[in-house]
């Protein structure tokens, strides 16, 4: 585990600012831990200061600091993809499993639902989750629907990948010599999963962080708890460009810029890592 | 032929079956909503006047049946269906008496026009470069141009959109900020809004693309990269095909079928990112109509646009799967 880690940030660079980059994201949103204020209060300060030494972010017109919120808002976004990704991903290996290994009716029924999943509009959806729900629609019921509608491009990966496996010289090996099923694909497939299910995990996170995004910046969540994309709500709505409070906007873009980009290069470089054909390339050999 | 059309039915039989689910889904959750429709029409029409008691019970008959809520859950989905089949959402409740279907049928052209011209462009574009970046991979331009893509293309619409409209028309104002077409002018086929339509279109075809770009170029790039170890590009390369014929009509034209593939499954997203889009730019589309609807709690329009919106990426989708068995000779359609 540790060498596959020494190897990546030696050998490739993106992986190494994808790494870096997540890493300061995610420690400036663990400092909310020893966060001296409380996020939801709003006229706790004097609004409206520009960065400087004592508010190193500046406030905003709700007289909240900056600094602060943004721990916050980096904290419950990450935590927000982290929980979308692991529940989906329950969801596409499970399913992707069972298709990939059972075949016929079932392979068929599952992919037939997931082709209506994989083709289905997700937004206009959730949007209309939000209509019915309103303030019901708590952050936890909001991850778990976006998780429900997230699973099923991964699961077909899955199942293509089971479907390979199956065939495989090992795998008859071992159902000769007596391996129960659920051991075959526990112990002998799985590892070969894992590390897809790794990089779409990363993937999801960052699907499933951009639409919580887009539905808080139009009002469509939860808006008292800070995010992402409430923060820039809440600019919008105060009218934050209009009044000339620029570091109200720059500051959430500038973290969501840096969290999309280390989370993407962390799972394009794993993704690389995984395909041992372009692995090669890197190194020079193969072609 | 006889084959393409045996897949060409059985595909739509599959696309009946998203709209059909899709568009129930969208039905009972918009039925479980708290927000009696009935109520809420009373409440808009009565606000600023004094009616007579009578009056009200009467309106509330004819909205109730209007409406339909007065039967059982299935019996309203029946009804609801066997109106939707011919069109018919019933009437909205943001413009009382305007059926629904009038206004959207005016946003879809606006979304359609958006999301026709980002995805070809986007796709040929992307592609195309792509090919070019994976075959000549020490070329510096195209390094340059996939790291920038590279950096962009994670970035939320909704974050692109947002930026493109503060340097371009806050910061830097050479187009305008927003909307479909200048105000006040009217809608016909004159040469003075068409090119209004054209100059309010740029900003959010640009940022639609500036996102859309990534997927696609480096899709390619990868598959390219791979192809290009393959015997028969290095026996065309020995035989002294020009390089560019190399990349056109030997290696982009196999890796183009899982890119259709691909697109086929993005339409989602894409379609998604556009809605947004167009809210940033007060775009006169689906997307404003849906959050506008949303705001004001209308009830029908939010059923009506999700189940357009259902139904159009669906066959958006069933129109690239359909294209997918002339692209690709080798597969036999089953």
């Amino acid at each position: 585990m540790f060498k596959v880690f020494s190897d990546l940030m030696r050998y490739n660079i993106e992986f190494a600012i994808g790494f870096f980059l997540f890493l300061f994201v995610f420690i400036f949103g663990a400092l909310s831990f020893f966060s001296p204020v409380d996020p939801t209060q709003i006229y706790m300060l004097v609004p409206d200061i520009k960065p400087n030494a004592q508010y190193w972010f500046g406030t905003n017109s709700r007289g909240q600091d900056l600094f602060w919120q943004m721990t916050f808002a980096v904290r419950n976004s990450l935590l927000f993809g982290f929980t979308v990704a692991m529940m989906s991903r329950v969801l596409s290996l499970v399913i992707g499993l069972v298709s990939g290994y059972a075949g016929g009716w079932a392979d068929r029924i599952l992919m037939f639902v997931n082709d209506i999943f994989v083709s289905i509009p997700v937004f206009p959806i959730l949007v209309l989750f939000f209509f019915v729900l309103r303030d019901d629609l708590t952050t936890l019921n909001l991850a778990i629907l976006v998780a429900l509608l997230g699973w099923a491009f991964d699961a077909r990966l899955i199942r293509s990948m089971m479907l390979s496996l199956k065939h495989r010289e090992f795998t008859q090996h071992a159902i000769f010599s007596g391996m129960p099923m659920h051991k075959i694909v526990l112990k002998e497939h799985l590892p070969y999963i894992m590390p897809i299910v790794f990089s779409t995990a990363l993937a999801n996170m960052i699907w499933s962080i951009g639409i919580e995004v887009t539905l808080a910046v139009l009002g469509f969540a939860n808006i008292s708890i800070p995010t992402f994309g409430t923060m820039l709500y809440w600019a919008n709505n105060h009218s934050a460009m209009i009044a000339g409070i620029w570091w109200w906007i720059l500051i959430p873009v500038v973290f969501i810029a840096m969290t999309f980009l280390g989370l993407y290069l962390l799972s394009v470089s794993l993704n690389e890592y995984i395909d041992p054909r372009q692995r090669l390339r890197r190194m020079g050999g193969g072609s | 032929m006889i084959n393409y059309l045996l897949f060409a039915a059985k595909r739509f039989l599959q696309l009946v079956a998203v709209v059909f689910s899709g568009v129930s889904v969208a039905f009972f959750v918009s039925h479980l909503s708290p927000i009696d429709p009935v109520e809420a029409a009373i409440r808009r029409s009565t606000r600023n006047s004094n009616v007579n008691p009578e009056a009200v019970e009467k309106m509330r008959e004819t909205l109730t049946a209007l409406y339909g809520v007065d039967v059982p859950m299935w019996q309203q989905f029946t009804n609801f269906w066997s109106k939707v089949v011919v069109g018919d959402f019933g009437p909205s409740l943001l413009s009382f008496p305007t059926p629904t279907m009038d206004l959207v049928l005016r946003a879809l052209p606006w979304t359609v026009g958006l999301l026709l011209v980002t995805v070809l462009g986007t796709w040929c574009i992307g592609n195309f470069l792509g090919a070019f970046a994976g075959y000549f991979q020490n070329n510096k331009y195209l390094k340059a141009f996939g790291i920038v893509t590279m950096s962009i293309q994670p970035i939320p619409y909704y974050i692109v959109a947002f930026l493109t409209l503060i340097l371009l028309a806050f910061i830097w104002p050479i187009l305008p900020l927003g909307g479909g077409y200048a105000i006040g002018l009217v809608q016909e086929w004159s040469w003075v809004f068409v090119l209004s339509v054209m100059k309010h279109a740029i900003l959010p075809i640009l940022s639609l693309i500036l996102v859309g770009l990534g997927l696609w170029f480096l899709g390619m790039r990868a598959l390219v990269s791979n192809i290009i170890s393959e015997d028969y590009v290095v026996f065309a390369e020995l035989a002294g095909v020009s390089k560019p014929k190399i990349v056109i009509s030997y290696v982009m034209r196999n890796a183009l079928v899982p890119q259709l593939t691909a697109l086929a499954m993005a339409i989602g997203g894409i379609f998604s990112g556009t809605i947004i889009t167009e809210q940033v730019f007060s775009y006169p589309g689906l997307g404003s109509l849906l959050v506008r609807a949303v705001n004001s709690g209308d009830y029908t329009l939010v059923l009506a646009v999700s189940s357009v919106a259902v139904a159009a990426v669906a066959v958006a989708i069933f129109i690239v799967d359909l294209l997918h068995p002339l692209l690709d000779p080798r597969i036999k359609v089953e």
